[in-house]
């Protein structure tokens, strides 16, 4: 296959994600959403990797999906935190930053 | 050259330190220790000055006027302007006679506020203002005396409202020092007139090259001059800038010797001697002064007659004998005016003294209506206030005789139409004496009031509720109010010894300059003056024997006034107050200069503020203004929070926009 | 064959992801995206990765959306609607955006004209993908970033321990029965930095007894003391 069409599954998955956490307000579901376009941009990284016979980007893409891991670990923590703290799940209610 | 030096700045310096040293262990020292370690300050002072006068008379009469230089300020703009002192005969002259009184009157006030809560702040603030008054006579360029002459203005102020819980103090405090101000003004801008001509700011320098920088008669030479005038007549209490001068009787009784006799008015007179080749380049503006001089002393005198509060009385006394003295340096005897400076320093400084045993004697009340028939009770304090009006009155052998008579001497001889200052000054020579012993007969004969009785009684009268005695307000015993304890003369040591010094000065102090036959002042004071057309004068033999005769007579024909009127038959004063009615109604409200000036002055400046306020400041200023700049800056950054939604999704919104930009850039720079 | 199985695991995955999106409950989403996952590891297989494709199936699909599962359980997914409630508007905004992201990223890609020697790309060493050339790599040239990747797994396991767990530490059976009651009792918003700034229009009517109660954090824990 074209490269090309891998690149075009992988943008689209990522506006997928993208338009997710925008529209989305569990954040539950926007962290679901990151996980979208981590994995888009993996996609992506291991089709150059093809591209240019270059392992280099698998390596990227393993490092990425460490980190996406941890980021995962880490947002859920906070929503359990945020459950046993009786507060809304609900990124509509987390508004300290306004003003 | 450099002993001199150092006793100059050795002179300056004591009071400073003594300051300095009260103001920051004051508290600490036991009992009058503040005081102690004042006067002794003066007494250093005193000493350096001596040592200075020593050193001076040791050089050539040539090298008599030395220039001391600490440092420079700067040297911007064309003006030099450097800390320096200029040590001549005339500051040397003014050195002496300032630390001298002012040593004694440290040593009266050591007793006489003794109970005072503000005992430490004022023998502080009293030696601050001895340093000022120092820095202004020996200043060496118009940088330093205009600085001397603020210090001394604060200083001044900060006296007079000493018991600042008092209402009529901190008035009185703030009336001298707007007036004060008005006559700093007047110097400034004198000494730039003078400065736009000459470039120098130094003395030595600007009265050399007086005579070729300025044209005979030049408008701005007179104009600086009569600004110059202006801060002397603000700083001396001349008309019309003399309202300020009774108000500060509130001061305590020391300050009125100290400032408002000997040393601090007198600042005009020494910058008018100082500046003589200036006013004898600006014939007009001297002429001015010494109108000015002689009508204030007619006026004061007048306002003395009908004035009831015992320092008010001695208070325009001082200001009719500084009269004198403007009208002294103003024609040009210079050796005579400042001949009566000294001698007006010792009797003033000592009658005030007197008055204060009084004052003390009475807790507090200074009205002579209810004061009588002391003599018995204070005899001491009798004798000293004997002398001084004796020395004020001008009666021979005391030396006010000497010294007012060699004024009026040299006045005379001017000719022209200053014959009718000097009969102006021998009609308040009698004036002088007329209420200077109104006075004392008031206060010491007479049937002895309820105090005077108990003071035979040996017990001194205390008020049980201490009341201001002008307004009757209950006074602040903490800090407002003349402390508990009342001091006389005659039970303190360092308050006889202060007066019995002053005592003796003003009775042998007028033979320094008798006339023929000692020139010690005329002598001295050359060097500085030599340069004077005026100075070297050699009146007739008849002119002198008729005034030294028609002074005499004067005076004693004043005193024989008042004893007729007070002493001999009582009822005398109200039947001539109710016979000349308005003009005893004008003399009492002492011609009207306060509602005067209140109508001319005070209340535009009042309506000017309420203006200000209600229209500039809340409408431009507040309004536009502060408004608007914090309107826009408030509905700036109100549009920018508008951004600051706090909803997570907004702000993922603007990263994706932020990511969509940047690919953006790359795909259109690739 | 490759395409057929391309198109399959590339619909696959779209499908997948507009699951995750569009469903309401999050569980639902969570199966989303799981296939979505197993289909990206195909396409990964499809690219020659297979290591990748693996560790994805294992890692991701298997460890990282188990712990998914296990929260949004503990959790409770609430059906949720979709529309934004406050922030008007941001839905059609959010489509647009997507819109011109998608347009951008495809001219980004595709339209800088990808030079392929054929289009299975170019030729690939024999150890392309396999675990064997992975390790190598990993071993070698990015020792750096293999390390510091496990020192952020580290860190991000010891913030997971710190955020979930309780304050204070429970002793007994008892202790957790009343700290439960009183949590109940406890407001909302109670110990976070707006009741610290002082009171919110939207707390419950136990907001006169909490803002005036706490007037800072610390004192939150002795707040409930004080107000039971």
């Amino acid at each position: 296959m074209d490269i090309g069409w891998y690149l075009a599954v992988s943008a689209l998955i990522f506006t997928i994600g993208a338009g997710g956490v925008l529209t989305r307000r569990s954040p539950l579901v926007i962290l679901l959403c990151l996980e979208l376009m981590l994995n888009a941009a993996n996609l992506a990284l291991i089709a150059f990797s093809r591209m240019h016979g270059n392992a280099d980007g698998q390596i990227f893409a393993i490092i990425v999906m460490v980190v996406a891991a941890c980021e995962v670990t880490i947002g859920l923590g906070i929503i359990v935190a945020m459950h046993r703290r009786r507060l809304p799940i609900d990124v509509d209610e987390m508004r300290e930053l306004q003003g | 050259m450099t002993a001199l030096k150092f006793f100059a700045w050795a002179t300056l310096l004591a009071p400073l330190a003594g300051a300095v040293l009260i103001s920051l262990v004051g508290r600490r020292l036991p009992g009058r220790g503040a005081g102690y370690v004042g006067t002794g300050a003066l007494a250093l002072s005193f000493a350096a000055a001596i040592g200075t006068l020593v050193k001076l008379q040791g050089l050539g009469e040539e090298q008599r006027q030395v220039v001391a230089v600490a440092w420079d300020y700067a040297r911007t703009a064309g003006v030099d302007a450097q800390l320096s002192l200029l040590i001549d005969p005339l500051s040397v002259f003014m050195i002496l006679v300032v630390s001298g009184v002012s040593a004694l009157i440290h040593a009266y006030s050591i007793s006489y506020l003794d109970s005072d809560a503000g005992y430490v702040r004022f023998f502080g603030y009293l030696n601050y203002f001895v340093f000022s008054m120092l820095l202004l006579v020996l200043a060496g360029n118009f940088l330093v005396l205009i600085i001397g002459w603020a210090f001394v203005g604060a200083a001044s102020y900060m006296l007079i409202s000493f018991w600042y819980r008092r209402e009529t103090a901190t008035r009185a405090g703030i009336k001298a020092f707007v007036i004060n101000v008005l006559g700093d003004v007047g110097l400034v801008l004198g000494t730039f007139f003078i400065f736009k001509h000459v470039g120098t700011v130094d003395f030595l320098t600007t009265f050399e090259k007086a005579k070729t920088a300025f044209e005979p008669g030049s408008a701005d030479l007179t104009a600086g001059c009569i600004l110059l005038l202006v801060g002397a007549f603000a700083k001396s209490a001349q008309i019309p800038l003399h309202t300020w001068l009774p108000d500060a009787m509130e001061g305590p009784t020391p300050v009125s010797a100290l400032i408002h006799a000997a040393t601090m008015v007198t600042a005009g007179v020494y910058l008018i001697a100082r500046m003589h080749p200036l006013f004898e380049l600006a014939p007009s503006a001297a002429d001015v002064g010494a109108i000015v001089g002689c009508l204030t002393l007619l006026v004061a005198g007048t306002i003395a007659i009908a004035q009831t509060d015992l320092k008010r009385v001695i208070a325009y006394s001082t200001m009719s004998q500084i009269g004198y003295m403007i009208m002294a340096v103003s024609a040009g005897a210079y050796a005579a005016g400042l001949f009566h400076l000294m001698t007006h320093a010792f009797f003033k400084a000592l009658l005030f003294m007197a008055a204060g045993s009084v004052i003390a004697a009475m807790a507090g009340q200074q009205d002579l209506d209810k004061m009588g028939g002391f003599k018995r009770a204070m005899p001491f304090t009798f004798g000293c206030m004997c002398i001084g009006g004796l020395a004020l009155a001008g009666i021979p052998p005391f030396s006010g005789f000497f010294s007012k008579d060699e004024i009026l001497l040299l006045i005379g001889d001017r000719g022209g139409w200053y014959w009718i200052l000097y009969a102006a000054g021998y009609v308040g020579a009698f004036l002088t004496g007329v209420y200077t012993f109104r006075m004392i007969f008031r206060a010491f004969y007479g049937e002895p009031v309820r105090e005077a009785r108990e003071l035979e009684d040996g017990h001194l009268h205390h008020a049980e509720v201490h009341t201001n005695p002008a307004t009757g307000e209950i006074e602040d015993t903490e800090v407002g109010f003349p402390g508990p304890e009342h001091h006389i003369a005659e039970r303190e040591l360092s308050m006889k010894f202060a007066m019995s010094a002053l005592a003796v000065l003003a009775t042998v102090g007028g033979f320094l300059q008798i006339p023929k036959v000692t020139h010690v002042i005329d002598h001295f004071l050359e060097p500085t003056f030599h340069d004077s057309a005026l100075y070297e004068r050699h009146p007739s033999d008849g002119l002198l024997a008729f005034g030294l005769v028609l002074g005499a007579v004067c005076g004693l024909a004043g005193i024989a006034v008042a004893y007729y009127v007070w002493v001999k038959n009582p009822g005398t004063s109200e039947r001539v107050r109710l016979r000349l009615a308005p003009l005893y109604r004008l003399f009492v409200n002492k011609w009207y200069f306060d509602e005067l000036i209140d109508a001319l002055v005070v209340r535009p400046a009042r309506w000017f503020g309420n203006f200000a306020q209600q229209t500039f400041e809340r409408v431009v200023v507040n309004g536009v203004l502060v408004g608007g700049s914090t309107g826009i800056v408030r509905s700036g950054s109100s549009a920018v929070r508008a951004a600051q939604t706090g909803f997570l999704r907004y702000y993922a919104a603007l990263l994706l926009l932020g990511t969509l930009g940047v690919v953006f850039y790359f795909l259109v720079a690739a | 064959m490759a395409e057929v199985l391309f198109f399959l695991a590339g619909i696959g995955a779209i499908a997948g992801a507009i699951g995750v999106v569009a469903v309401r409950n999050p569980f639902f989403s969570v199966l989303a995206l799981v296939s979505h996952l197993l289909c990206l590891a195909a396409l990964f297989l499809l690219l020659r990765a297979e290591f990748v494709a693996a560790a994805q199936v294992v890692v991701y699909a298997g460890a990282v959306m188990v712990l998914y599962v296990f929260v949004v359980a503990y959790v409770g997914g609430q059906d949720e609607p979709l529309g934004p409630r406050a922030g008007n508007g941001l839905k059609g905004l959010s489509l647009m955006f997507g819109a011109v992201l998608f347009i951008e990223l495809c001219v980004a890609t595709l339209g800088s004209g990808l030079q392929l020697i054929d289009s299975n790309g170019t030729p690939v060493p024999d150890d392309f993908g396999s675990a064997q050339g992975i390790g190598r790599l990993l071993l070698t040239t990015y020792l750096l970033p293999f390390e510091v990747a496990s020192f952020l797994l580290l860190i991000a396991a010891v913030g997971a321990v710190v955020l979930a767990r309780r304050r204070g530490g429970m002793s007994s059976a008892e202790d957790q029965a009343r700290y439960t009651a009183m949590d109940l009792l406890r407001p909302a918003y109670t110990g976070t930095m707006a009741e610290g700034v002082g009171g919110r229009r939207r707390l419950p009517a136990a907001a006169a007894a909490a803002a005036p109660a706490a007037p800072a954090a610390p004192a939150a824990p002795a707040a409930p003391a004080e107000d039971a």
